[in-house]
């Protein structure tokens, strides 16, 4: 260790003297560090920053947390007040003594700016609450080794803190971090994955706890702005801030769509939603007006003042033909400062575009520079005489350049401030090149195309799980595959309908009863489509007799329809193998028996019904076998497929009732049901908690009733009272007789359609 | 029967031609043959009608069709009376014996079978058999039969039957063109054209929205409604809302577009 003799001030040296250290490093950057605390802090201040620095460099976990709290410590207390110093140096060594020290350096290392997003000292307590928390549920022991693990997930936790706090308020954070804790403090890689924000369900967990107007929530508003106010249409596709704080990506629009952040915050009195229509209506003018231009000739400074005037060209001619986009270009529209037009060190250029775009734009603002004056006015003059063109303001934009050109415009020092107009696109739309520029052509563009192999299943469809201990929903938890069922063997199925002629012959006699009586006659109606003589008779003798007389001498008809959708979901787990107690048959042939009767009942019925079966490998595989759509006939296919039914797996059953509520759904029908004809309850492989499919599956109950859809369940467990009624309230039968099915269930179902 | 007289048009009513339809009407008229006007709610189809019956000086009966309209609501029925039962003509009854002009709005409302009983009417036959009464009427020389329905309802079940459609000749009509519109809204109502623009731009913001939320646009008809609102003193933003949007939407993302809209172009 060689010391070097480093010459301080008295002062400094009594400091240095009062933090007793020994490191060489902290020698080295002592002096630094000093200056700026003496500037920033109080005498105090500057007492105590000396006094838990000190601290720090003892408590025997290397130099690194010295130096980096000697760094960053001022900055901290400045913003946040110094009585903020020792509480830093407390939660360090806090982490330094339960196991997590290896958090100490990002900790302190992120604590500056995380302190910029939070700005208060109390805010900043909740902070450190947040991570105690944190870390009393993630760091922990293992069973059988005498170590306590520090947790996995806090050093990156603390790495994106300040990025997740410039998304995210507080108790967003909070939320976030819960949704991680909850889900992966078993698992610490997917731990790491999650708080580092690599996991996919990370980021979509921060989405939705954003602040600001998302786009997905609104997406139909505005494709309705965009249709109703600029006959215009097209995709919105989102794109993330999240990741780019550096390089700000720009709303455009190319052959795939109009692409858009994916939220926006209100900003000087106008409401996220109103940004985006600010940008649409922009995007919308461009697409109206705008017309491409070949750029291989221009500057980058003649382009983007080429940009500029076409911008101010098309926002022009919309707000003419509506005024109220003023106010709203008016409140985003930063407005530039005139007065460092003086500035000699810098390139204006974007500067003095800012103004005249500004000037254009806003009456009120009066620009004192005469050279950019008389461009806006010759600007005004142009559109005084009609529509104008992007040409024609290319030639003002070139001859704008050409006239306010400045040494210093060539100046790597760009002036900056105020001159971004957030809510314009990037106007590649404008531009024509003409020749593609030195790479090589599309070499791989053939590989692209052979990648893209021919698919014969559905891509799978994503739902959210209703998890009842947080009261979310976990976002696209879910995935489902839908398949058509493989066919069997069809003379099994016209051999059960055969066994069971007899029941059928009864159930033949009850249809008929509820068959729907097509016309049916009302009576005693005053106005009605035909007198009905028996009634007219005995009015005229009343009348004749001097008593009241009843006027209701007509009667009429109605139709009398029944008008009932039935999707009939069929649980094919695995437990469907067992014999049925009391039977040589299996659950799954039972089933099959039942689901065949009350298919042929329903087809006797005339009712719209569709059948399906599912079954689940976790929640990345959740099948879902297309038995009988509603547009099919019960038909030989359709009594293959039932044939073909096979159980395996476990039961997932929220998701594929969600799944087939979406088919429900878009049948028209005054009443839609849905039966669930389940032998056990929901239970996947890849969860824990009996409770979390039992509650999902009631969720997925409630929102079908939104949806208009009453499902029903029959349960073939005998001791299904235990759960059952959790999921589906009263609305379920459970049959104990399992061999009975096949009589059961064509009778509940007529019993529940009646 | 002396009460005819109701059912003449004594003062003309305000129709802007869109184009030729007033000549093709009359000769359609000077024929007797039936006539067919399709066209979106509010866009002026019956008063239209309403029109001609007064430029031809004959009298008009109007029936608004509704899905419970059975045959007798149009034919007429048995009424009781102190010595039985005494029959009452319905409107077409009435009008094929008067000679007025038959106007049966919303045709597609009416159930089927109703629709079936003008067909010996609006063909060469021109009778009206009450086979309830035993009566035969013979139309009278004046009488003329017009339907009109609302092809925008695309449902199935609302439809007229081809055997129907093929005895009609047939005028559309839509919304008319911005400039028009403006004229009809300004002279119907009294107010400047520059407010008639404006509100003629958010009838067609709305017109675009149509199929995608919105059954129908917003009509001409309730065009002159804020119009009227506005030249009642009421602030044009508050006047439209309630004339324009609110009764047209109960979908909460066209009505915020359309209010939208509205601040737009009312800046």
């Amino acid at each position: 260790m060689s010391e070097e003799t480093i010459v301080r001030s008295a002062k400094s040296e009594a400091y240095w003297q009062q933090l007793n250290c020994r490191f060489p490093a902290a020698n080295k950057i002592f002096d630094a560090c000093i200056v700026e605390a003496k500037s920033e802090l109080s005498e105090e201040g500057v007492s105590s920053y000396i006094d838990n620095a000190r601290f720090l460099g003892k408590m025997g976990r290397g130099v690194e947390p010295l130096l980096v709290y000697l760094e960053e410590a001022p900055t901290v207390a400045t913003l946040v007040g110094e009585k903020v110093l020792p509480d830093i140096k407390d939660f360090a060594y806090f982490l330094s003594t339960n196991t997590n020290f290896k958090a100490i350096v990002p900790f302190l290392q992120s604590l500056a700016a995380v302190t910029r997003r939070l700005h208060s000292y109390e805010q900043l307590q909740q902070y450190f609450e947040l991570l105690k928390k944190m870390i009393a549920d993630t760091s922990g022991s293992v069973h059988g080794h005498h170590t306590t693990f520090p947790s996995p997930g806090l050093p990156f936790l603390l790495e994106q803190a300040p990025r997740l706090l410039s998304q995210l308020s507080l108790q967003g954070l909070s939320n976030w971090m819960d949704y991680g804790v909850r889900y992966y403090h078993t698992h610490p890689e997917r731990q790491k994955d999650y708080f580092s924000l690599q996991a996919p369900d990370a980021v979509a967990v921060m989405q939705r706890e954003r602040h600001g107007t998302l786009m997905v929530d609104h997406e139909r508003q505005l494709d309705l702005y965009l249709r109703g106010l600029w006959q215009d249409g097209d995709y919105l596709v989102p794109y993330s801030l999240i990741f780019d704080e550096l390089r700000k990506p720009m709303p455009y629009f190319d052959d795939y769509g109009i692409r858009l952040p994916d939220v926006y915050d209100d900003y000087n009195g106008v409401s996220g939603i109103n940004r985006y229509r600010a940008v649409l209506a922009h995007i919308a003018a461009h697409r109206k007006w705008s017309s491409k231009m070949v750029v291989d000739n221009w500057s980058p400074f003649q382009r983007i003042a080429v940009e500029m005037f076409e911008d101010s060209r098309v926002e022009y001619l919309a707000m003419q033909q509506f005024p109220g986009l003023r106010k709203l270009f008016l409140a985003l529209h930063p407005v530039p400062d005139e007065d460092d037009l003086s500035k000699t060190d810098m390139s204006l250029i974007r500067l003095r575009l800012a103004l005249v775009s500004r000037a254009i734009l806003d009456p009120e603002f009066k620009l004192k520079n005469d050279a950019l004056k008389t461009f806006v006015d010759r600007f005004f003059a142009t559109m005084g005489k009609g529509e104008s063109s992007s040409p024609e303001m290319a030639d003002i934009a070139l001859s704008f350049i050409a006239k306010t050109r400045r040494q210093t415009d060539l100046s790597p020092n760009i002036y900056f401030d105020n001159t971004e107009v957030d809510y314009r696109d990037d106007n590649r739309h404008l531009w024509i090149y003409i020749e593609q520029g030195d790479e090589e052509e599309d070499t791989f563009e053939h590989l692209e195309d052979q990648q893209r192999d021919d698919v014969d299943t559905l891509p799978p469809r994503h739902y959210h799980e209703w998890d009842y201990s947080s009261q979310i929903y976990r976002p696209d938890w879910v995935s489902v595959y839908e398949a058509v069922q493989a066919a069997g063997n069809v003379r099994i199925v016209d051999g059960i309908l055969e066994k069971h002629a007899a029941l059928a012959k009864r159930l033949k006699a009850i249809l008929d009863a509820l068959k729907p009586q097509e016309k049916v006659r009302i009576r005693y109606q005053e106005e009605g489509s035909e007198l009905d003589l028996d009634v007219a008779i005995r009015s005229l003798i009343d009348l004749k007799s001097g008593s009241q007389p009843d006027m209701r001498i007509n009667m009429s008809h109605k139709n009398d329809g029944r008008d009932i959708a039935v999707m009939l979901v069929v649980d094919l787990s695995q437990s469907l193998n067992e014999k049925a107690a009391g039977s040589s048959q299996t659950i799954l042939e039972l089933s099959q028996e039942a689901v065949t009767l009350l298919a042929w009942t329903i087809d006797k019925l005339g009712d719209k019904f569709a059948i399906a079966g599912f079954n689940s490998d976790t929640r990345h595989d959740v099948r879902y076998s297309h038995i009988k759509g509603f547009s099919e006939k019960f038909d030989e296919q359709v009594k293959g497929r039932l044939a073909g039914m096979q159980a395996q797996y476990s039961t997932r059953m929220g998701a594929a009732m969600r799944h087939a509520a979406h088919y429900l759904e878009a049948q028209k029908a005054d009443k839609k049901l849905m039966l669930v004809l389940t032998d056990g309850e929901p239970a996947d492989i890849d969860v824990d908690d009996d409770q979390l499919l039992i509650q999902d599956t009631h969720q997925a109950v409630k929102e079908l009733q939104q949806k208009g859809i009453y499902s029903y369940c029959i349960n073939l467990d005998q001791k299904a009272d235990e759960y059952v009624a959790d999921i589906f309230g009263k609305q379920y039968t459970v049959i104990d007789h399992v061999d009975k099915l096949p009589e059961q269930l064509p009778k509940i179902f007529m019993a529940l359609t009646k | 029967m002396n009460d005819h007289a109701q059912y003449n048009i004594n003062e003309e009513p305000f129709y802007q031609a869109q184009s030729d339809e007033v000549e093709l009407y009359e000769a359609a008229y000077a024929a007797r043959l039936p006539v067919m006007v399709k066209g979106p709610t509010g866009c002026g189809k019956s008063r239209f009608i309403e029109y001609m019956a007064w430029k031809l000086g004959k009298p008009l009966i109007t029936v608004a069709c509704n899905e419970d309209m059975t045959a007798s609501d149009l034919v007429g029925r048995y009424l009781l009376d102190a010595n039985g039962t005494r029959w009452l003509d319905g409107p077409l009854t009435t009008a094929a014996r008067i000679g007025a002009i038959c106007y049966l709005d919303e045709v597609v409302e009416a159930r089927q079978d109703t629709t079936v009983v003008i067909h010996p009417l609006t063909d060469h036959r021109r009778t009206l058999p009450l086979d309830k009464k035993g009566e035969l009427i013979e139309a009278h020389a004046d009488f003329q039969l017009v339907i009109s329905y609302n092809p925008g309802y695309q449902s199935l079940m609302k439809d007229l039957k081809q055997s129907t459609k093929q005895r009609f000749t047939g005028f559309e009509f839509d919304y008319p063109s911005e400039a028009t519109e403006t004229t009809i809204v300004a002279k119907e109502t009294g107010v400047d054209a520059e407010l008639a623009t404006k509100l003629v731009k958010i009838g067609a913001t709305a017109r675009n929205l149509k199929g995608h939320g919105l059954d129908e646009g917003i009509s001409t008809r309730l065009l002159t409604y804020a119009a009227t609102l506005i030249k009642g003193g009421i602030e044009p933003k508050a006047a439209c809302r309630m004339a324009l949007v609110r009764p047209i939407t109960d979908d909460a993302d066209i009505r915020v577009t359309l209010d939208h809209a509205i601040e737009t172009i009312f800046a």
